[in-house]
């Protein structure tokens, strides 16, 4: 297994490549359509290359922990805004993701309806491309409109336009404080026009996420607050008054208890170790309960709605199901034999599909960067 | 400024093109008449002028296909363009083109509130979208200084920024969907109220892609619920370095300002003599605007005048109403004005990271003096974004080709110190010949496949961003590879 150590291996790596690539990073990400090929780990790249909290951007090579990454941040009491998602557990894999692995999945938790998706943060790419040539986009700095914007295009490509080598970050400031505002007993319906009303309000929501299992056979909708403390009180209290009368509420604001109920929700704990396969949909918020219903199963609501997260029973395909709708849906969670038998990713229009097939032949034009796994 | 040679065939067929475009459009949204055209020979950078084949202004997207699926038949090049305030000649035509004005799309298609979007044709102006939410306390966040004329168009196509992007981003961080039409007249949606993508990332690439890959038609855009409230502090120092150190040292402290603008002591003397702001005469000014409820604005000031006072300002002054808080951003809101004032100038935009700040004001200050022309500093401090404002004498021989060569100067700095040739304003032509500064012969190549693949006759917006050596030469490999 070719384990490159720096730019130039992965670049000698690509363009010796007799066969197809299987790119890899903390192989935590089991996504899409199942690649056979060699296997390409960028975990030898590893290493934090610059980090200035004063200008809010670090620069990684892309094979860096993610955990090595967050603790840098926090001993400077900094962070990624987009507060990428640990799927270990709900795919049931072990290993240590990468930060090139986050980025190639775009993988974005709850604080992606306030501060934005990795593709937000993202200032600059070094990528290797399918004909081994080493190519860079963007930079180190936040504002830059310097020619075609590849960054966007790569983040979400899962390693069908290049092999990442390096990756740079706007990161945010730390937080004194949180707390979370929870209602309990609402509809889906009725939590995601309460979420919608938070949300509208100049509050500063950072997450705002619906379970309609909820606990002890309550559904419970929790909006979370971050800030300085007098800030996170005050805005906790408006909330209350803003929502008074839906349903009963009550704030919790253990930093402890706030930060593990988020991280459950990033990591949609409620779905680990059980039976069945797991989609996740992004719809307009308003629509979320609806697409729901029409899914079947259980259903988890992040991004104020606009996130379904779903259970259903192994081996269908939930699109048919959907029929259309304005947005998408991901097979996230499902047996090789699935995965390999319908496609993972929502299906495009023709003519947006025809412009993604052109481009990856144009940076893959031999076609074995993880041929066929986005579908 | 180098561009290519008009099409002559195209140029020859002008009567027969023309009349295509009028059977597809209304009767006034075709111009062809020399007099009329002049209108659109440049945006605004108007050192360079070149009037079109026509202009159209189409009032659909099904319109603008029709239009496109022409030129692309007859081989016409076409130049989208808003409202033609690109400061980097991003609509400049060429003689053999026609120019597609987005102009009388103005129209909001869908308000919703609930899920906080907003629906507009790409005509419509960038401060009258925040105008059609206004009454529910929403606004759309990317603020360029020319917003009031400026259109969501030129918006998407430089994806521009504006002074409050520290906190909320740039347009590509506020834009969810667009219409575009193909060169070749195929209509695609990308993106929607919905959040991310099914596949690629399209609409990130097609987001300050300058006009070169489609003609953005209809944009979905995030809309914000106003904070409660904003106040700005204004502090004075005496260096440079310790004004830079300063706005790292609030970054650090866990504060997100909203805006952290700077200005220099050639630009905060222009602006005290024509807007009376009543600025310190200082080296260095910086404006910090916080926002949230009067408690919390307390609060955060508290703490950035705290961090302002330890590096011993020689002014500092919190705004404790609206009238104190307009006084503070007087001066810096007519600093481009007040620099216009003195002489002709030239607004730069590079950026460069915030750690270089000290170090890039002394050597422009230095390249000042051997250049023997003016500059002031004005720029967003909190991101690097720079806009060095180069005064000349356009009526003065040979001052604007010194000028041009002090800015190429300047921006070659700020790649050199980490940072990059444009922050919001585009490349166009201004910087197209500097590309080769900052990417590599492989970098570019890799943008212009993505040309290739959206628009593989090269038809939109012709001469933009690439070195025209380098786009010739890869295109003539293109073609031998497929021959
Ligand atoms: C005084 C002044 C202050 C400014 N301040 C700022 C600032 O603070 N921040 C900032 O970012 N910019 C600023 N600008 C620059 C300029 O206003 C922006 O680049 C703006 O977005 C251009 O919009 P426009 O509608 O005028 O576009 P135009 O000038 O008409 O065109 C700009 C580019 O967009 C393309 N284009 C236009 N319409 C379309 C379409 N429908 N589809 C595809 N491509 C299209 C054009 O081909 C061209 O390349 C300033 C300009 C001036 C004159």
């Amino acid at each position: 297994m070719p384990s490159p150590v720096d730019e130039r291996e992965v670049s000698d790596a690509v363009a010796g490549a007799e066969g197809p690539l299987r790119i890899v990073g903390g192989g935590t990400r089991p996504v899409g359509r199942p690649v056979a090929g060699k296997v390409l780990s960028a975990k030898g790249l590893s290493g934090i290359e610059l980090y200035e909290p004063g200008a809010l951007t670090i620069v990684a090579k892309a094979g860096t922990p993610l955990a090595e990454i967050e603790a840098a941040l926090a001993s400077a009491n900094q962070r990624l805004p987009f507060e990428p998602s640990d799927m270990r557990r709900l795919l049931g894999r072990s290993g240590e993701p990468t930060i090139g692995g986050v980025v190639a999945a775009n993988a974005s938790g709850p604080r992606r309806i306030q501060a934005g998706a990795c593709r937000d943060s993202l200032i600059g790419v070094r990528f290797v491309d399918g004909r081994g040539t080493v190519l860079k986009n963007g930079g180190r700095v936040m504002k830059n409109v310097t020619g075609y914007d590849l960054v966007k295009l790569m983040a979400g490509s899962y390693g069908t336009l290049g092999v990442l080598t390096e990756v740079a970050f706007k990161v945010l400031p730390g937080v004194e404080a949180q707390a979370c505002v929870m209602i309990h007993g609402l509809s889906d319906v009725a939590a995601v026009a309460a979420m919608s009303k938070a949300f509208g309000s100049p509050f500063e929501v950072s997450g705002a996420a619906h379970s309609p299992a909820g606990e002890a056979g309550q559904s419970v909708t929790k909006l979370r607050l971050e800030g300085f403390a007098d800030s996170v009180a005050y805005r906790a209290g408006k909330l209350r008054e803003l929502l008074a009368g839906i349903g009963e509420i009550t704030i919790e604001d253990d930093p402890d208890r706030v930060k593990a109920m988020w991280r459950d929700l990033r990591d949609v704990a409620p779905f680990h170790r059980r039976e069945g396969d797991v989609w996740r949909i992004s719809v307009k918020p308003s629509d979320g309960p609806a697409i729901a219903a029409r899914a079947g199963g259980e259903a988890l609501y992040d991004w104020g709605g606009g996130l379904v997260w779903v259970l259903v029973p192994a081996g269908t395909d939930l699109r048919a199901r959907l029929g259309a709708f304005a947005g998408h849906a991901t097979l996230i969670r499902a047996s090789e034999e699935t995965r390999g038998r319908m496609s993972v990713f929502h299906p495009e229009p023709a003519p947006v599909a025809a412009l993604s097939e052109g481009l990856r032949r144009q940076f893959d034009p031999k076609g074995i960067l993880n041929p066929g796994v986005m579908g | 400024m180098q561009m290519p040679e008009p099409n002559s065939g195209v140029l020859s067929n002008k009567a027969r093109i023309v009349a295509r475009l009028r059977g597809v459009l209304a009767k006034d949204a075709v111009i062809d008449a020399p007099e009329e055209t002049r209108a659109y020979e440049c945006d605004a950078l108007t050192a360079y002028r070149c009037p079109p084949l026509a202009a159209v202004l189409p009032a659909s997207t099904e319109e603008v296909a029709a239009v496109l699926k022409i030129c692309h038949e007859e081989g016409v090049p076409v130049v989208p363009r808003g409202a033609g305030t690109s400061l980097a000649g991003g609509a400049l035509p060429t003689a053999d083109s026609v120019i597609l004005g987005v102009a009388r799309m103005t129209e909001v298609l869908d308000t919703d509130y609930a899920n906080r979007v907003i629906r507009v044709q790409t005509g419509r102006t960038n401060l009258s979208v925040t105008g059609a939410v206004e009454e529910e306390d929403f606004f759309y966040a990317p603020d360029p200084s020319s917003q009031l004329a400026c259109a969501i168009a030129g918006n998407i196509a430089m994806n521009s920024g504006g002074a409050h992007c520290l906190k909320y981003g740039v347009t590509t961080n506020n834009l969810l969907g667009v219409t575009m039409v193909l060169m070749d007249g195929t209509v695609v949606e990308l993106g929607g109220a919905h959040l991310d993508n099914a596949g690629y990332d399209l609409l990130g690439l097609v987001c300050g892609s300058e006009g070169q890959l489609g003609v953005v038609t209809e944009a979905t855009l995030r809309i914000l619920r106003k904070p409660e409230g904003a106040r700005p502090v204004l502090i004075g120092y005496d260096s440079n370095e310790v004004a830079g150190q300063c706005v790292s040292d609030i970054i650090k402290a866990g504060v997100l300002p909203v805006a952290i603008e700077f200005m220099d002591r050639p630009c905060i003397r222009a602006t005290e003599a024509f807007a009376h702001a009543g600025y310190p005469d200082c080296e260095a000014l910086l404006i910090v605007e916080v926002e949230g409820s009067e408690s919390e604005i307390d609060a955060q000031l508290g703490v950035i005048t705290q961090i302002a006072r330890k590096h011993d300002p020689v002014e500092l002054r919190e705004s404790r109403s609206a009238e104190e808080s307009a006084k503070i951003w007087l001066g810096r809101k007519s600093a481009f004005g007040a620099m216009g004032q003195i002489n002709d100038y030239m607004c730069l935009d590079g950026t460069i990271p915030v750690s270089e700040l000290p170090y890039v004001l002394r050597r422009i200050g230095e390249m000042s003096k051997d250049y023997g022309l003016g500059v002031g500093n004005v720029f967003h401090a909190g991101d690097g974004n720079m806009h060095p404002l180069i005064l000349f004498d356009a009526n003065k021989s040979g001052d604007l080709e010194k000028c041009e060569a002090f800015g190429a100067d300047i921006l070659k700095l700020c790649v050199e110190v980490g940072g990059c040739l444009t922050g919001e304003h585009g490349v166009g032509i201004e910087k197209r010949d500097l590309m080769g500064t900052q990417f590599s012969d492989a970098d570019m190549a890799a943008q212009m496949r993505v040309k290739d693949v959206f628009d593989p006759e090269w038809l939109l917006n012709p001469a933009k961003v690439f070195p025209l050596s380098a786009s010739q030469a890869h295109r003539d490999a293109e073609r031998d590879v497929a021959a």
